[in-house]
């Protein structure tokens, strides 16, 4: 069974794909019945993928020397790509964590869905984008990986955009789709730039030719390499500077939120970086610009959450921020760290995503933390599941959170950047802050609402519990004392942080200081917030604005690039069309009407004319050729 | 065994239904529009079959047909088809089949528009299945005449007159013709004394194209790409593109944006490039430019605009553009994306103004500014719509990334860092795609739209022909790579041959 | 002192000097019928060409004769015609004025 597994993975992202199918062009009309196969063939999917994953694991396969199966997508002269199943720790690790999520957060759609128009639609999609991403996550080729990572992006297109006929969330689809594209443009470079010099996008197989790049290009080159494929990450994992569409991206369905944009597809960019670590690994500089860009969005996106009011923006900044925490250790060469978290992550992100959801169900989707309180009694298992994940984000030991970041904070510390580390470590501080506030605010204290609320569906619910349960305990595989998640996954070698007990102790006290600020501002009494807010109303506006990043693209947009559209346009009209196009006819045109002057209708000048061409011709043959003239004037000789 | 004369039948299939249709009284509709479908129909179930047949292993010429015409020119009756003609051959076949579905609803004079409609997709056809020089002209020019009058009489007038339209489509194209025509007979005349009797065959004028002086070639050559620029829309030779589609009936801008234009692109890579290698050498980095420089200036321009054809019809310029510029690589991956591109654009574009087409008759209106919400009203045609425009941007997972793919891979290689500016197409590309998908189907649904009906019956052919390709040859790209490398990888083989005993000399 | 016998430049000479009479005739008449006879000058002119050199240079072929012959029926024929379209005009327009001619400008 597990070898049956392991040998079949590709059945893991055909199963969705299936139920897709089935659903979008026969059981469109009956929603149970599309509900149940799109839930049914994730599940599937999902014991397939725990089964190979195990059996991964037990093999202690090596993530340089992956399992992988490939046949032949397209060739041409000079041009192979194959595509393929790659199994290696790493993609066991997210084909288990995504197929997991997955199937609780359909399974949490069914409630959340209920009555809605496009019930049918939104499975098929949620099939199509599970589908993509399990694709994604077993490519042996990079372009096959490119495929699935732009279909990820259509899929997050639809999704966001689900509710189409609202114009904020059509907007928010198209912007998301076009900053990642922007991304793409820099990651399909690199990978054009891989295929030119190395002749192969096969992971495998550039693994083995990059360790000695030299052969081929230089480190410049290989420089430049790194930082367009990195530009791939930075939109789809919504680092800085191109994180403006990942906040806008919550207009779609909540599920969708936790799914897309919190466990699976945006940690994507991570997950390419990961797959492509031995390229990075040759250029030091980019690992550590990769680094910096993390740390730097992490506090970043974190200095924005603290401030705002719509419940799952300020997820979505958290989002921004912890994937910055992976990018930080990825960056530092931690694979282990950086997956530990992502996987960490995965569970407590989507168990709040889906809790905001709950409560937005509860209060017909008015998602503003300031008019919610008291949410704890009326929703006991929504308000202490999201509790656990507020917990586990904070790193407050034992929850699953406190052990990677612990770990992302040691490696911070090992490298010896410490810059780098206390960014980590003030984020890691205003985290526990923004999470509580968001607690506090929502879930205790007066209800500031006017709806009944009552808890949610039992469908809803269950997905909660596991995903808090797994937010609970998932770090425990990887703790200083039983490493055994560092034993399974981790490039080159294994990587064992000693445990550092001053760390450990400084981040607990770090997650408690910001968890007693909340308290202090947002439990107690929080008129003094607003005070706060006022006596440094230039950073709270700051923030609160997102530091105006989004202002300036879109005057970019609208400016230079529908500036510069226009001005090509009016070009187009008035130069190529009108002048040069337009000139030639209208210079065709008047040459014709003054020719044609020349018709003066008089017989007699007609006749005179004729008479003069005649004559030249005679004259001009005279001169030429005499012999020619004497024959036609009638010579014999 | 003899077998049948699968190329002229499917030549001749809509042609002959086009003398039967004449036959009919013209009041009735319904015989005549079947009549219609079952002639495209007929051409398409057997290039489908030749497609499904043609031995890619052995690649060449297959299917041969060849009956001598006019002896003392040596010009023959010579119909065949090979890796690059017939992915051709059943672009035009597929979106001729949709485009007499598109036109279901045609309002008046059926009988005279289905019997040009038929003309005009036997003649495509004879372009590229002709392997004759007479004959491809013979065929390119019959293709003219039906466009124009099909232009004036059941076009509409926007930003400017159906009558303006369709003489400036007709006119460039002569132009264009014109200089082609010069560079053809000038090409043959100088074959007659290299091959010692005349012969117009492709491949005749190739072995003695390849045998001329280097200047001799060039000037060929740059005839030759003025003329079939023209036709591809070349920038800047493009103005025609946008107006002319705009003023057309929806299944005239099909044909014209789908496989029309395209003749320009085959006969560049099939006539001049193959024949005339040395100057195609010499030009290659001027096409690329125009390649280039088409991309972006067109991409910009559709963003500006607010009618969804000039849309659509500036980003057929654009993609045309990626097609320029893999020819100008002249390398074997170039050309392969170059013929694969074209394949793609062509169901695309098809499918692109078969939504537009909808959404016109249905809405009266074009004007961006005017719509918004259809897909609420109009499930399907939004599917149709999104799904072109997603393949329009190059959506891996659809037709046209593997082409571009393959462009970019070619482009990047043959000129470095000029062919990003032509990669960077792509976020311009998704930017004017989605906008208009975005301000045409999403949004707040229109009141005075709510009676509309969604695309039924026979409206879903395009979509279902189309769209079905547009897939299937995005996940399975060999099903189309295979086929068009088997026709390019020999003749370039034979090219680069030619280049180096060329450069000798 | 032989008699001045008559050559072939003679005959040659008063072509040629016929032709011109009859050229200028047609380039300047404004009355339609002289035209007509100015043109009927310069096919006589061409007409004397054709037996002076045929009766000096190929005495013994008639091609010639047979040319000038040609060319009087054909003048016939063109007279006719003329004349039909000059009294058409006249009928329509009172007048043969060539200069008043000038419909087909343009």
């Amino acid at each position: 069974m597990v070898q049956f597994s392991m040998h079949n993975a590709w059945l893991v992202p055909l199963l969705p794909a299936l139920s897709f199918i089935i659903i979008a062009f026969i059981t469109k009309q009956w929603k149970k019945t599309s509900a149940i196969l799109s839930v049914g063939s994730m599940a599937i999917s999902c014991f397939i993928a725990s089964l190979a994953a195990y059996g991964v694991f037990s093999n202690y396969t090596l993530t340089e020397e992956p399992m992988v199966y490939s046949v032949k997508w397209f060739s041409m002269a000079g041009l192979n790509i194959d595509v393929g199943v790659q199994l290696d720790p790493v993609s066991a690790m997210m084909m288990f964590m995504v197929t997991l999520v997955s199937t609780l957060i359909f399974i949490y759609s069914i409630g959340y869905m209920e009555g809605d128009q496009g019930y049918s639609v939104f499975f098929s999609y949620l099939s199509l984008f599970g589908a993509s991403m399990l694709l994604l996550i077993i490519s042996s080729n990079l372009l096959q990986m490119f495929v699935a990572w732009e279909l990820v992006g259509l899929c997050s297109y639809l999704l966001i955009g689900f509710y189409s006929h609202k114009v904020t969330a059509r907007e928010a689809a198209k912007k998301a789709f076009i900053t990642c594209r922007v991304a793409d443009f820099g990651l399909l470079l690199g990978l054009i730039s891989l295929q030119l010099i190395f002749g192969t996008l096969d992971i495998v197989e550039l693994s083995g030719k990059i360790s000695n790049f030299e052969q081929y290009t230089s480190m410049g080159i290989m420089t430049i390499i790194a930082i367009l494929i990195f530009i791939g990450p930075i939109g789809k994992s919504g680092q800085f500077p191109l994180h403006v569409w990942l906040p806008d991206a919550m207009e779609g369905p909540t599920p969708v939120s936790a799914l897309i944009h919190a466990a699976t597809m945006v940690v994507a960019g991570v997950y390419l970086i990961a797959r492509t670590i031995f390229l990075f690994a040759e250029v030091p500089p980019v690992m550590d610009m990769v680094a910096a860009i993390g740390g730097f969005t992490a506090l970043f996106a974190a200095s924005i959450a603290i401030t705002q009011r719509d419940m799952k923006r300020i997820l979505a900044y958290s989002t921004i921020s912890q994937i910055g925490y992976m990018m930080l250790a990825l960056g530092l060469g931690s694979l282990t760290a950086s997956m530990f978290h992502l996987w960490t992550h995965a569970f407590f992100k989507a168990l709040m995503f889906l809790g905001a959801g709950s409560v937005l169900y509860a209060l017909h989707h008015k998602g503003d933390i300031w008019k919610m309180g008291g949410l704890l009694r009326k929703m006991p298992v929504t308000g202490y599941t999201f509790m656990v994940g507020c917990l586990a984000i904070s790193g407050v030991p034992p929850f699953s959170g406190f052990w990677s970041k612990d770990e992302i904070l040691l490696t911070a510390f090992d490298s010896g950047h410490y810059i780098l580390f206390t960014m980590a470590a003030l984020t890691s501080f205003m985290t526990a802050f923004y999470m509580w506030r968001l607690f506090f605010l929502a879930f205790t204290g007066q209800a500031q609402h006017e709806v009944q609320v009552k808890e949610s569906p039992r469908t809803m619910t269950l997905p909660l519990v596991v995903l808090a349960f797994f937010a609970a305990i998932a770090g425990l595989i990887g703790t200083p004392w039983a490493p055994i998640w560092q034993n399974w996954i981790f490039s080159v070698h294994p990587h064992h942080p000693q445990a550092n007990t001053m760390i450990m102790l400084g981040s607990v006290v770090l997650a408690l200081a910001g968890m007693y600020l909340a308290y202090n501002l947002y439990y107690l009494d929080r008129s003094k917030a607003e005070r706060m807010a006022e006596k440094y109303s230039f950073f709270w506006a700051l923030s609160y604005n997102k530091f105006y990043v989004d202002e300036l693209y879109l005057w970019f947009t609208h400016t230079i690039v529908d500036g510069g559209a226009r001005l090509f346009y009016l070009f187009d009209i008035y130069i190529v069309d009108g002048i040069i196009v337009n000139g030639i006819g209208s210079l065709t045109k008047s040459f014709g009407s003054r020719l044609r002057l020349v018709q003066t209708g008089s017989l007699q000048s007609y006749a005179l004319v004729f008479f003069l061409g005649v004559l030249a011709v005679a004259v001009i043959m005279a001169l030429t050729d005499p012999s020619m003239a004497l024959g036609l004037m009638g010579g014999v000789e | 065994m003899k077998s049948l004369p699968f190329l002229t039948i499917i030549l001749l299939a809509p042609a002959i239904c086009a003398i039967i249709m004449a036959f009919i009284p013209k009041e009735q509709v319904n015989p005549i529009k079947w009549l219609a479908a079952t002639g495209t129909f007929i051409s398409l179930a057997m290039s489908a079959y030749l497609y499904g047949v043609y031995d890619t292993a052995a690649g060449g010429l297959q299917f041969v047909e060849r009956v001598p015409w006019i002896k003392d020119l040596g010009v023959s009756y010579f119909l065949a088809v090979d890796g690059i003609s017939l992915p051709m051959l059943l672009l035009t076949n597929m979106i001729g089949f949709s485009a007499v579905f598109a036109s279901w609803n045609l309002e008046s004079r059926h009988r005279e528009f289905f019997i040009l409609l038929c003309l005009l997709i036997s003649g495509v056809m004879g372009t590229f299945i002709a392997h004759d020089i007479f004959i491809f002209l013979l065929f390119y020019e019959v293709v003219v005449i039906p466009i124009y009058i099909m232009v004036i009489i059941w076009g509409s007038s926007k930003r400017v007159t159906k009558e303006y339209a369709g003489m400036k489509l007709t006119i460039y194209l002569l132009v264009g013709s014109a200089f082609l025509l010069v560079g053809i007979i000038a090409l043959f005349v100088k074959s007659i004394p290299i091959l010692g009797e005349p012969n117009m065959s492709f491949a005749a004028l190739a072995q003695a194209g390849n045998q001329m002086s280097a200047f001799d070639q060039k000037w060929l050559f740059a005839l030759m790409l003025i003329g079939f620029g023209s036709l591809i829309s070349m920038w800047p030779f493009h103005s025609w593109s946008p107006d002319g589609y705009a003023g057309a009936p929806t299944a005239v801008s099909m044909i014209h944006a789908g496989v029309l234009k395209k003749i320009g692109g085959y006969g560049l890579i099939k006539i001049a490039l193959f024949s005339l290698p040395l100057g195609a050498k010499f030009w290659a980095p001027y096409m690329a430019a125009l390649g280039i420089a088409g991309v972006a200036y067109a991409a910009f321009a559709a963003l500006a605009q607010k009618d969804l054809k000039y849309i659509v019809g500036y980003s057929s310029v654009s993609h045309m553009g990626y097609v320029m510029l893999a020819i100008g690589t002249v390398n074997v991956i170039g050309i392969n994306g170059a013929v694969a591109n074209m394949f793609a654009h062509g169901v695309m574009a098809a499918l692109f103004f078969s939504a537009i087409g909808v959404i016109y008759e249905k809405t009266k209106t074009r004007w961006i500014p005017d719509l918004g919400g259809l897909a609420r009203q109009m499930p399907l045609l939004a599917v149709s719509f999104m799904l072109a425009a997603f393949a329009s941007l190059g959506l891996p997972g659809l037709i046209g990334f593997i082409p571009e793919f393959t462009i970019f891979i070619a482009g990047f290689k043959a000129f470095g860092g000029f062919a990003v500016i032509a990669i960077g197409g792509i976020v311009i590309t998704a930017l004017y795609a989605l906008r208009a998908g975005a301000n045409t189907l999403f949004g707040p649904p229109r009141e005075e739209y709510n009676n509309l009906r969604d695309i039924r019956g026979a409206e879903l052919v395009p979509l279902a022909v189309l769209g079905l390709v547009l897939i299937a040859g995005g996940l399975l790209p060999s099903l189309l790579f295979d086929m068009v490398n088997s026709g390019v990888e020999p003749l370039m083989n034979q090219l680069d041959n030619a280049l180096k005993i060329g450069g000798l000399i | 002192m032989p008699t001045p016998s008559i050559t072939l430049e003679h005959y040659l000479i008063l072509g040629a000097v016929l032709f011109g009479i009859g050229l200028f005739g047609v380039l300047t008449k404004k009355n339609a019928i002289a035209v007509l006879i100015s043109i009927e000058l310069m096919l006589c002119a061409v007409n004397i060409n054709l037996l002076a050199f045929n009766k000096y240079i190929t005495p013994e072929a008639f091609i010639g004769q047979i040319f000038a012959i040609f060319v009087i029926t054909v003048a016939a024929a063109e007279v006719g015609v003329g004349l039909a379209i000059i009294i058409a005009i006249y009928r329509n327009r009172l007048n043969i004025n060539l200069e008043d001619f000038d419909w087909l400008k343009w």
